[in-house]
């Protein structure tokens, strides 16, 4: 069965610049689409990867990860939509490449849905009310 | 018999005063038809909620002891600097100041996170400002430096005064450069990336009056939670441009100066607004009923949204430098869908103006009517 997961992956600084995710192709046959990258030298990486792969393979790939010492989290936590600061404006439909938010058309009330979410960070910078929240 | 805003009134009294929303009357029109409405109707209320950045408080902060004199001086709120140019304890802040020591755009896009709106939200919601002061020290106003914590329930004058608000209609902006742009019209993508306008279209104020017939100077309104008027019309107010068949400013026109006091207001009305790479401001809302006092303004109140066209501008070009060229104009039907075609691009659409706080504001001035708390006024003068 094949699965798809989105995953936020944090690298220690002596893991930096080894070439780990060729392995998760070449030893795992694992899928995978960067959607982002931060990497600051001598201090960490972090990598938002969507992986996708049969699920016994995801599995193996994702202990491989853990055992080099790589922190791994689901992608949802990073980002928060503050529904209490939200005006439901709609500055941030436009602006996401994704289409993770939507109007309603009948009560013209936004609503964000995590999954479809990749942590571009566009809307942040698009949200007048800073009803949109990172941490990555 | 005509209809008066006098015998309107009186209905409110009675409680029998039959009030819809600016939304509802469209169907209301298309079931009952036009005559019967306009005997029927009494009040459409109509709203608003977007950033407006003329916006600004009047505040009477006290005497002190001894006194001050900031006139000619210095003051900040919340590191804000507001003016003070006025008499000894009056100062007014507006939407758009920035800390001295904010990075603005030196770091570009600048955030602006805090600014003059927000201060004017954490004022109307009851938090703690610090003041912070300086005079040049007179005979009669000794004291030169002065730093307090003041907070909206203990000052003797808190008046909302808003220059311009309720723009009648409201460009489209995009982006036809290949950079990203930031705008007060938001975040606007290269090459047509998006389209952002800022209009509750068939909800907003003078779309539903656009000759302002039944609102002039001293209309009693909902203006950020409270009670407020309309002082003036607004600056930048040009009633004087192309219009559609039925009346219909085709580009920004109409605009009011609003007032009101701010100590019965709600920080839900007035928000601090932060456009990344332009600055700080404040969000607000407003409701203005309308008086249905013959078929002719039921009419006008019974636009909609396919009916309403907005300019498309590009702000990468021809806004900054004042040509503004319309390259394309289209319905608020059309913006509201999701996108729009422009040169033969499918372009997603945004609002900046909240339809769903729009809608709120103006089931809120239809319920105050409906239980007598809110009386028309009869316009003192009318707008030019």
């Amino acid at each position: 069965m094949v699965r798809k997961k989105r995953v936020v992956l944090t690298f220690p600084h002596s893991l930096v610049d080894k070439p780990i995710t060729y392995h998760l192709v070449k030893d795992y046959g694992l899928v995978f689409n960067i959607l982002k990258a931060r990497v600051t030298p001598r201090e960490e990486g972090r990598l938002v990867l969507e992986i996708e792969g049969e699920r016994k393979n995801l599995n193996k790939g994702i202990k491989f990860l853990k055992d080099l010492g790589i922190r791994i989290e689901p992608l949802a936590q990073d980002i928060r939509w503050i529904e209490a600061r939200c005006t439901h404006c709609g500055a941030c439909i436009a602006i996401c490449p994704t289409q993770a938010f939507t109007v309603d058309p009948k009560t013209r009330k936004v609503s964000f849905d995590k999954k479809k979410c990749i942590v571009c960070e566009l809307c942040i910078k698009a949200c007048p009310y800073r009803a949109m929240e990172i941490k990555f | 018999m005509a209809k008066t805003i006098k015998k309107i009134n009186e209905k409110i009294k009675r409680g029998k005063a039959v009030v819809v929303t600016a939304e509802e009357i469209i169907d209301l029109v298309k079931k009952r038809g036009m005559k019967r409405c306009a005997r029927e109707v009494d009040v459409v209320t109509t709203a608003t909620f977007g950033p407006m950045c003329s916006s600004g408080v009047f505040i009477n902060f006290g005497h002190t002891k001894p006194k001050i004199k900031v006139g000619g001086g210095k003051v900040y709120l919340n590191d804000v600097p507001a003016y003070g140019g006025l008499a000894a304890v009056d100062l007014y802040l507006g939407a758009s100041a920035l800390p001295d020591d904010d990075p603005r755009n030196r770091v570009y896009p600048g955030e602006f996170r805090y600014g003059g709106g927000h201060v004017i939200e954490e004022l109307v919601a009851g938090k703690d400002i610090r003041l912070k002061a300086s005079g040049y020290g007179t005979d009669c106003y000794p004291k030169k430096e002065l730093e307090t914590k003041i907070n909206i329930r203990d000052l003797d004058k808190a008046i909302l005064y808003n220059p311009r608000n309720v723009y009648q209609n409201y460009n489209v902006a995009v982006n036809l450069s290949d950079r990203v742009i930031y705008t007060y019209m938001g975040v606007l993508q290269p090459r047509l990336g998006n389209a952002n306008y800022c209009s509750a279209g068939q909800l907003s104020p003078l779309f539903n009056d656009p000759y302002y017939e039944t609102i002039g100077i001293g209309t009693r309104i909902f203006l950020g939670g409270g009670i407020g008027y309309v002082a003036f019309s607004g600056t930048q107010h040009n009633p004087r441009v192309k219009r559609t068949s039925k009346g219909i400013p085709r580009s920004p026109a109409g605009t009011l100066a609003l007032i009101g006091n701010l100590k019965k207001m709600s920080p839900k009305w007035l928000r601090g607004t932060s456009f990344t790479g332009y600055g700080a401001t404040l969000t607000v809302g407003i409701g203005i009923p309308i008086p249905i006092l013959n078929e002719r303004i039921l009419r006008f109140t019974a636009v909609e949204d396919s009916q309403i066209y907005a300019p498309v501008i590009d702000y990468s070009k021809a806004y900054p430098l004042g040509k503004e060229t319309i390259i394309k104009e289209v319905s608020y039907a059309q913006l509201r869908s999701g996108s729009i075609r422009i040169r033969g691009k499918e372009v997603p659409t945004s609002s900046l103006s909240s339809y769903a706080k729009a809608r709120e504001i103006a089931n809120i001035l239809k319920d105050w009517i409906r239980r007598k708390k809110f009386l028309l006024t009869e316009p003192v003068a009318p707008l030019p």
